[in-house]
């Protein structure tokens, strides 16, 4: 079997004494994607976030191309990893927030170049074109020199997915991204994701509530339910046949909202 | 008579001489209060409780002193530890850490409102805590608190009259000196008065200019469209 791309060993994340996940193991394989659905407060955010290193995990280990991310090996054992060891191995790992996250103050073009620039080396001239071509590819390249605050929320959803593309991760995140955005301008981030699942040989992780899209995109789909993987597999099988009462529940709340 | 202009024009060319050492004075001492009140807001927000802690009390310890204290011990203190400071360079230094702890404190109420948003794409981007901190959080930081921050310039330009107790010879102490000479005090303090006036009113006016472009350029960002 080939190294996972990503692996959740025995992970628990805990606020307090509230235990947000539960001894997680996941395996995802390289350029597999999997869709991540459930309730609020089952933890489904935190799984992403932790992968990102935004927050830090109370046990267990995670491993990143058959690396460990969260600790670094040290005389045969594993240590909690320092800010050295973050940065080489989260270098493989891109994410697209809910609220997109632009830098307000720069231009898409100069958003999508500034950390190929200063994390990559890239030579800057290198650094605008790849930017320009990114952006491109996501419908905007007409809108390279406007300011977030110039262009809609769909826009600026496919700027920050160039933005993250620009470093070339392995594996991308996708964190509700399209739940803050107006109805009318779902379809066109939807849009540039589908292109980039068929196009690109990604590994990609998504949070979302837009079920269709799931069952269309994913290979296989997660379930959480109160910080643990409640049942998994491949999307025909989860939302035509699940197996477990609370899946049913949570399918049958969702389609109803519509 | 009460008022002479003959002695007027006579103590002017002094005044105007002492007038840009006050000038002097107050834009050393600004510089230093940015940069200083910049690195002590930077380190306060450590997530190490050993630089955090420290900082956040050598802040209130210098905002709880009066600047005037603060002035004689850099002069008259620092020379028994082997630190002897020209008069001008002591109260620039003085100056500069006293109201370097107030911007401070405006520096990190500008770097607390970037959202963490800002802070998250950052580190999923994988930029240095250097590049983040210079490129994506201190020019959000910084715009909307240049208000507060002159409200300070204004200050420690009305203070710099404590120099004179150094023997500096900034505007006070010269119409001091003045004063003294020719038993005259009424035109030297008077003028004195006027110039801290006018020079506080350009000064203010600058920072409402400052502001309003500010805003404008906030808003938005790209001008035009």
């Amino acid at each position: 079997m080939t190294t996972p791309m990503v692996k959740f060993d025995n992970v628990t994340k805990r606020y307090g004494s509230l235990t947000v996940l539960d001894s997680l193991n996941l395996e995802i394989a390289p350029n597999e994607k999997v869709a991540i659905i459930g309730p609020s407060g089952s933890g489904k955010t935190t799984v992403l976030r932790m992968l990102m290193t935004l927050e830090r995990i109370n046990d267990g280990v995670i491993y990143v191309d058959g690396e460990p991310l969260t600790h670094m090996e040290r005389n045969g054992g594993l240590v909690p990893a320092d800010e050295r060891h973050l940065r080489r191995v989260r270098g493989n790992i891109g994410m697209v927030f809910q609220h997109f996250n632009l830098f307000p103050h720069m231009s898409a073009l100069k958003n999508c170049m500034e950390a190929p620039i200063h994390v990559l080396g890239l030579p800057r001239r290198e650094a605008e074109e790849r930017a320009a071509e990114l952006l491109d590819m996501v419908g905007l390249g007409d809108k390279k020199n406007h300011y977030p605050s110039q262009l809609s929320g769909g826009q600026q959803q496919r700027v920050a997915i160039a933005r993250a593309l620009a470093m070339r991760p392995k594996v991308m995140l996708f964190d509700e991204v399209t739940s803050a955005l107006d109805p009318e301008l779902v379809g066109e981030v939807l849009q540039v994701i589908r292109r980039l699942a068929k196009e690109h040989s990604l590994t990609m992780l998504m949070v979302t509530h837009q079920m269709g899209f799931a069952k269309e995109f994913a290979d296989r789909v997660c379930f959480f339910h109160s910080g643990k993987i409640a049942e998994q597999g491949a999307p025909e099988a989860i939302f035509n046949n699940p197996q477990e009462e609370r899946t049913r529940q949570f399918l049958s709340a969702v389609l109803e909202a519509g | 008579m009460f008022w002479d202009w003959n002695y007027v024009w006579e103590i002017m060319p002094s005044l105007l001489r002492a007038s840009l050492v006050t000038i002097e004075a107050t834009f050393l001492g600004f510089l230093l209060a940015l940069v200083l009140g910049l690195v002590m807001a930077i380190l306060r927000m450590s997530r190490s409780q050993w630089i955090s802690v420290p900082t956040a009390g050598l802040v209130e310890f210098i905002r709880s002193t009066p600047v005037l204290i603060q002035i004689f011990f850099i002069f008259f203190v620092f020379p028994e530890f082997g630190i002897v400071l020209p008069a001008m360079t002591a109260g620039v230094i003085a100056l500069g850490l006293h109201y370097g702890a107030y911007c401070s404190e405006v520096y990190r109420a500008g770097l607390e409102n970037v959202p963490r948003g800002q802070w998250e794409a950052s580190t999923a981007l994988n930029l240095s805590p250097y590049i983040t901190f210079r490129d994506i959080i201190i020019p959000q930081a910084i715009p909307p608190v240049v208000p507060a921050l002159g409200n300070y310039l204004v200050a420690l330009f009305k203070e710099t009259p404590l120099l004179s107790a150094i023997a500096v010879l900034e505007l006070m102490q010269t119409a001091k000196i003045l004063g003294s000479e020719n038993f005259r005090y009424v035109e030297p303090i008077t003028l004195v008065g006027v110039f801290f006036l006018v020079m506080s009113l350009v000064a203010a006016a600058l920072i409402r200019q400052v502001e309003r472009t500010l805003n404008q350029s906030l808003r938005n960002p790209g001008g035009g469209q």
